[in-house]
């Protein structure tokens, strides 16, 4: 063996110990019954009402999150790709920012702004404005997911974007293009592989979250994630949440398959 | 050919506080390849970038056809570029990025075929309609370029440094493309380059350039031949320049010593700049020469020797097809209308003289 092999060796344990057998354990239990039998129960639970439901909810609430997230990020990151280089670093780094505090915290920060008596309330009070009821709604879900999620959206636009060679617009503009045929004919299909590389890190976290949906969504609105979690951790029943899972599994493999058979050049992104 | 078809009045442009062009007058006729050449920073892509509006000048006026275009957007402009790195759409196929401009102007699909057809034959590339840029060569990219700007049927094609990026047989060959192209289309070229070799082969008129001013402007041969500054004699071709005294009309002493000429007009006894091209000195037997002196160094360069020839304190830029050693004593002369002489600029800051037309 050589020393080069010999490098791979960690990375091989930790994929084998903190990926393989994780997975293997999730295909054992997603095709078991309790006391060990084959069984494709776990699987299908997913066509029960409750579960279709939750599954259904997770995926419109993903999708509007991701779409706002796509209408926010696009112009934000066009204004940043064209800005002089001096300050375009200091700015993007604004925008990661949030991304280096704790997921969790900042998720509840949001329970706190948003809550009867919480901050935005008590502004809104003092100004006489009617008081904002959507905790606990599905509008705090999607508030969540989009604000937790957007700098994964702008990062993968940011960097297709600022690659674009600036003389290819000025050469659009030179043969007789307006500025709107411009976006239309030469930088929207350009940046391309950024947007499906910004839609599926949005839309994959977004519709596997339980944590948005626990802490905005109080324990009333279920998405899947929510529903997974209560399988192993309320009712501990390892079974039906790794089918659960599988399903899931399934779902995010076939959304991204879909969407990079888009990304031809697969330029796009930060990962 | 003689009609003038755009003004640069007056015009200025400060980037960072850095003065990149000051109160620039160009007057480009109908027809013309003209050159703008000069080092890097001169102001020569800024002024193209004017002229095509990518850049708004600070001051000043640009009049195209009698109309003042200054501030109007690169789109509604009655010219077409060829970008320094192309520029094509890397996501459309040939003949898609050729007919980009054509689909702007509404033409019929028909007319947009046959001119795609004309373009690619005119740029020797027939047969290359569907194939995507990635797959062309830089040559074939720059020739795409070119068709899909002259399609568009432009007054003035502008071309900034287009063949800078290619080797030196293609950028050759190109060349005489380009000058063909300008011939058959019947349209004025613009042409930026600091390649002086290129300025000297393709272009009706040059335009050197330095520090934001005009150094001189002429054809070809009035640039090489008369250069009317010591930066331009520099710049373009190799040159030795020597400080030197017009002692009367047509006799100039160079190094202390009487070399006859043919300029008149200088006054007597005034301090000059002296430009000779290297192909212009002879060497000869040491009796016979104006000058004697010592080859220090040879080199063979092809066509010709190079060889440096140090007399009287100053080494001079020889290029001949005779050779002479190193260590060999030889005489310089040089014929009397061989010797340009130039006034010398008479302070730091008229380095950059700026010509009145």
């Amino acid at each position: 063996m050589n020393s080069k092999k010999l490098l791979t060796g960690p990375y091989l344990l930790w994929a084998i110990g903190f990926i393989l057998i994780p997975l293997a354990m999730i295909f054992y239990y997603g095709f078991t019954n309790e006391s060990g039998g084959f069984t494709f129960e776990n699987l299908l639970a997913i066509g029960t009402k409750e579960n279709f439901k939750a599954l259904g909810l997770a995926l419109l609430l993903s999708v509007i999150s991701t779409g706002i997230c796509l209408i926010l990020a696009y112009p934000l990151a066009m204004i940043l790709a064209n800005m002089k280089v001096k300050r375009t670093n200091f700015i993007v780094f604004l925008f990661i920012l949030p991304m280096w505090m704790n997921f969790l915290l900042r998720t509840m920060a949001w329970q706190t702004l948003l809550e009867k008596n919480g901050v935005i309330n008590q502004v809104l009070n003092f100004l006489h404005l009617p008081a904002l009821q959507i905790i606990n709604t599905p509008y705090a879900i999607v508030l969540g997911m989009v604000y937790n999620f957007l700098p994964f959206m702008i990062l993968p636009l940011y960097n297709v974007l600022i690659k674009i060679d600036k003389d290819t617009i000025n050469a659009a503009k030179d043969l007789g293009a307006t500025g709107i045929y411009t976006f239309r004919k030469i930088i929207l299909p350009l940046s391309m592989p950024g947007v499906i590389s910004g839609i599926i890190m949005v839309f994959v976290p977004a519709l596997t979250t339980f944590v948005i949906s626990d802490l905005l969504g109080g324990s009333k609105i279920l998405l899947i994630g929510n529903v997974i979690e209560q399988k192993f951790k309320q009712s501990s029943n390892w079974n039906a949440g790794s089918g659960l899972s599988l399903v899931m599994m399934i779902f995010i493999l076939l959304s991204m398959a879909i969407m990079t058979k888009y990304d031809k050049d697969g330029e796009g992104g930060v990962l | 050919m003689n009609n003038t078809l755009i003004d640069l009045i007056d015009i200025s442009k400060i980037y960072d506080g850095q003065t990149v062009l000051d109160e620039f007058n160009l007057s480009i006729k109908e027809n013309e390849f003209l050159t703008l050449l000069g080092p890097s920073g001169c102001g020569k892509t800024t002024t193209l970038r004017i002229l095509g509006g990518f850049e708004t000048p600070d001051t000043g006026k640009v009049i195209f056809e009698g109309k003042d275009i200054t501030n109007l957007t690169p789109n509604k402009r009655n010219l077409n570029t060829v970008f320094q790195k192309y520029a094509l759409f890397s996501h459309m196929p040939v003949e898609e990025n050729i007919a980009f401009g054509l689909k702007i102007s509404k033409k019929s699909a028909a007319y947009i075929k046959d001119k795609i057809k004309y373009a690619l034959k005119l740029v020797n590339l027939d047969g290359y309609e569907d194939r995507y840029p990635d797959s062309l060569s830089g040559g074939q990219q720059q020739r795409i370029a070119i068709a899909r700007a002259i399609v568009n049927e432009p007054k003035v094609l502008l071309l900034d440094e287009p063949l800078g990026a290619l080797d030196l047989k293609l950028r050759q060959s190109m060349q005489y493309e380009l000058i063909r192209l300008k011939n058959e289309l019947g349209i004025t070229f613009i042409y930026v380059t600091h390649d002086q070799e290129e300025a000297l082969t393709m272009s009706d008129t040059i335009v050197v350039m330095n520090q934001g001013y005009i150094q001189q402007m002429g054809t070809p041969m009035d640039i090489y031949n008369e250069p009317q500054n010591a930066f331009v004699a520099d710049f373009i071709g190799e040159s030795n320049i020597l400080s030197a005294t017009m002692i009367q009309d047509k006799l100039v002493e160079i190094l202390g010593v009487k070399f006859p000429c043919v300029d008149v007009g200088f006054g007597s006894n005034k301090p000059v700049d002296v430009v000779i091209r290297p192909e212009d000195i002879d060497l000869l037997e040491p009796e016979k020469g104006i000058l004697q002196g010592t080859v220090t160094h040879l080199i063979f360069k092809g066509v010709h020797y190079e060889m440096e020839v140090e007399a009287n304190g100053f080494e001079w830029l020889v290029h001949s097809t005779d050779m002479f050693p190193v260590g060999e004593k030889v005489g310089i002369s040089v014929d009397p209308f061989d010797i340009q002489i130039m006034n010398k600029p008479e302070s730091e800051d008229e380095e950059a003289i700026e010509v009145d037309e």
